[in-house]
């Protein structure tokens, strides 16, 4: 690239106090409280907006400048991926599943990150805050449409991409990155930027772009590898944005820290259990491994979360609640969420498998804790069944989770023998949970999590079905029915990778890439 | 001291830039990945304009460095010459 820089006749802290501090005036017509009304109800007192910049001072002109030359430069590179047909580039098909994951269940969520951004954009009294608000929301609608632009070049050739807007609504594990979401968005202006802007863009977002996406690069993908850096570029504005934003409510009142403290604990244990998907992902669904979720939990999170962490401790913040137990964890739970989607491939709609020897031995180097003692095991009995030609499918529904909505699969904290069960009885009736920390969270506010909208229950009650199916009828499929509303082709998005047209076509058309026929 | 980073895509843009913060801070650590590299320095990391300037061989806006960002971590601070990144603790 060859930018023109020119000649400026003010310094940057000038021209960011002229464009953007003084773009905002108080109302006059109106009183300001009526203009944000939802500023005051969650109890943060702030006594003087001015006091917050956005340290980056970045202004609305010098946003698109930069924004435009990223979105050349993405666009320029998806055409040359598709116009070669890069996608028979990549490692083997299998990788293509961790597309699929993500194009169904993270960039959704992008685009609610917009709606979430604009949103509390507008409900801030403050104007830098408003601003910097404004700039992440385009930059969260920009990535839901770059991510889907990249990934409609897969859809032409694989399966299980075709429709993300409806699956995202109805299948059962996409209620968990869904539910999130909604939760944060539902939440008010400050906790949405304690939830998204400080716990999520800050201590969390990193493991999901940073390795994954260079894994995408290390893997052949190239379409995923530019989208995925050009939203992450955006993602470092996002973080000071949400780092800001945290010191800036602790500091205007010390009333506030409490306030703040019960959000970090909520919002780093509801976006560690989302992120359980990722490690996934990355142990299990990534031919070629960059670092293993455990290496990138302890750089990412324990390293540089802990940093932060003593860096807040000045304004009376400690680490979020329940660390002993994610630490700890942290050589289970990809075993542990690999293990769910194997069992479950038959409502899925990605494809799932028994990793090979060397993947096997990849990650007993990994997880020298863990793998062999507990993991290797199943998956090698699950193999030589599937050998034998009884590839394991689990029919059952399992019980969710009341507050992170994943199945109840993870252990005791300390006993990876174990499953956790928990419960709360409120208003009459039982509600479960998969851990103490989802369990803390519904009970500080069950008028919310008593609402969810979770996959099995509302199977159990006949809501899952087509108009016009009669789960009375005799011979009910209850599982293909729910299959038919969810939009999933039966054999052909779900199932095994193992004899998948993905699997096959795949194969035919790399041949005939490096062949004449 | 706690570590700071700054995490850079790798590519002829980046290239100048690189060898300036690697440059003008002698304590910092150059982690290679595919695609990108990570450079953790102790403390504090500090970005210099001139420094890139007289790499690149043109002018530069430290503002550019965004299209090419992929992650950081510290307390932020940018002005026209210089981007730092910090522990306070
Ligand atoms: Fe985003
Ligand atoms: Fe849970």
């Amino acid at each position: 690239m060859d930018m023109q820089v020119a000649k400026k006749k003010l310094g940057l802290k000038e021209r960011y106090a002229l464009m953007t501090r003084d773009l905002g005036w108080d109302t006059t017509y109106q009183p300001m409280n009526k203009v944000f009304p939802q500023a005051e109800y969650e109890g943060i007192k702030i006594h003087d907006w001015s006091k917050w910049e956005d340290p980056f001072r970045l202004t609305m002109d010098a946003y698109w400048k930069y924004q435009a030359e990223k979105e050349k430069k993405l666009y320029a590179i998806i055409d040359a991926y598709a116009q070669n047909n890069g996608h028979l580039n990549v490692t083997d098909a299998r990788y293509i599943n961790a597309i699929k994951l993500f194009l169904n269940g993270i960039s959704p969520l992008e685009y609610m990150a917009h709606r979430g951004f604009a949103g509390v954009g507008r409900q801030f009294p403050g104007v830098g805050t408003r601003v910097a608000c404004l700039m992440q929301s385009l930059d969260e609608i920009r990535h839901s449409q770059t991510q889907i632009h990249a990934m409609s070049n897969y859809n032409k050739y694989y399966n299980g991409f075709h429709d993300y807007t409806t699956m995202i609504q109805r299948v059962w594990y996409l209620s968990v990155p869904r539910s999130f979401f909604d939760d944060a968005i539902t939440a008010g202006p400050f906790e949405f930027m304690i939830a998204i802007g400080f716990s999520f863009e800050y201590v969390l977002t990193n493991l999901l772009f940073v390795p994954f996406v260079s894994g995408a690069a290390y893997n052949g993908d190239m379409g995923t590898m530019t989208f995925g850096f050009s939203a992450q570029s955006d993602e470092a504005r996002h973080m000071t944005l949400g780092l800001e934003c945290i010191k800036f409510m602790l500091e205007q009142d010390p009333a506030n820290v409490p306030i703040v403290q019960r959000w970090i604990d909520k919002w780093a244990w509801r976006g560690y259990r989302v992120l359980t998907l990722v490690g996934m992902m990355m142990d299990y669904m990534l031919p070629k491994r960059v670092m293993s979720w455990k290496e990138a939990w302890e750089i990412y999170f324990e390293e540089n979360g802990g940093a932060l962490f003593n860096d807040l401790a000045r304004y009376g913040i400690r680490p979020p609640k329940f660390l002993d137990q994610i630490a700890f964890d942290k050589d289970h739970i990809s075993h542990q969420a690999w293990g769910t989607f194997y069992n479950y491939a038959a409502a899925c709609n990605f494809h799932s498998w028994t990793p090979t020897d060397d993947e096997m031995d990849w990650l007993s180097a990994k997880y020298p804790n863990s793998f062999d003692k507990y993991y290797r095991p199943r998956l090698e009995h699950w193999r030589e069944e599937a050998k034998k030609g009884n590839r394991f499918y689990n029919k059952t529904l399992p019980m969710l989770c009341q507050t992170c909505q994943i199945p109840m699969i993870f252990t005791e904290p300390g006993d990876p023998t174990k499953i956790c069960y928990r419960e709360s009885d409120y208003k009459g009736t039982k509600y479960h949970f998969c851990s103490d920390g989802c369990k803390d969270i519904f009970d500080h506010e069950p008028e919310k999590y008593i609402q969810s909208w979770l996959p099995v229950h509302q199977i159990y009650q006949g809501n899952c079905f087509n108009p016009g199916v009669d789960p009375t009828a005799p011979g009910f499929d209850a599982l293909g029915a729910v299959l038919d509303y969810y939009n999933m082709a039966v054999g052909r998005d779900n199932l095994d990778f193992e004899g998948s047209e993905d699997q096959k076509n795949f194969e035919a058309w790399r041949g005939m890439a490096t062949k004449n026929i | 001291m706690s570590t700071v980073f700054i995490a850079l895509q790798t590519n002829d843009d980046t290239r100048p830039i690189i060898e300036s913060i690697m440059a003008d801070n002698p304590h910092a650590r150059l982690n290679e990945a595919p695609a990108m590299v990570k450079i953790d320095a102790e403390g504090k990391l500090t970005v210099k304009r001139e420094s890139i300037e007289e790499r690149l061989g043109r002018e530069f806006d430290l503002q550019e460095l965004h299209i090419n960002l992929i992650s950081l971590s510290g307390n932020l601070d940018e002005t026209d010459d210089e981007l730092t990144l910090s522990w306070n603790s």
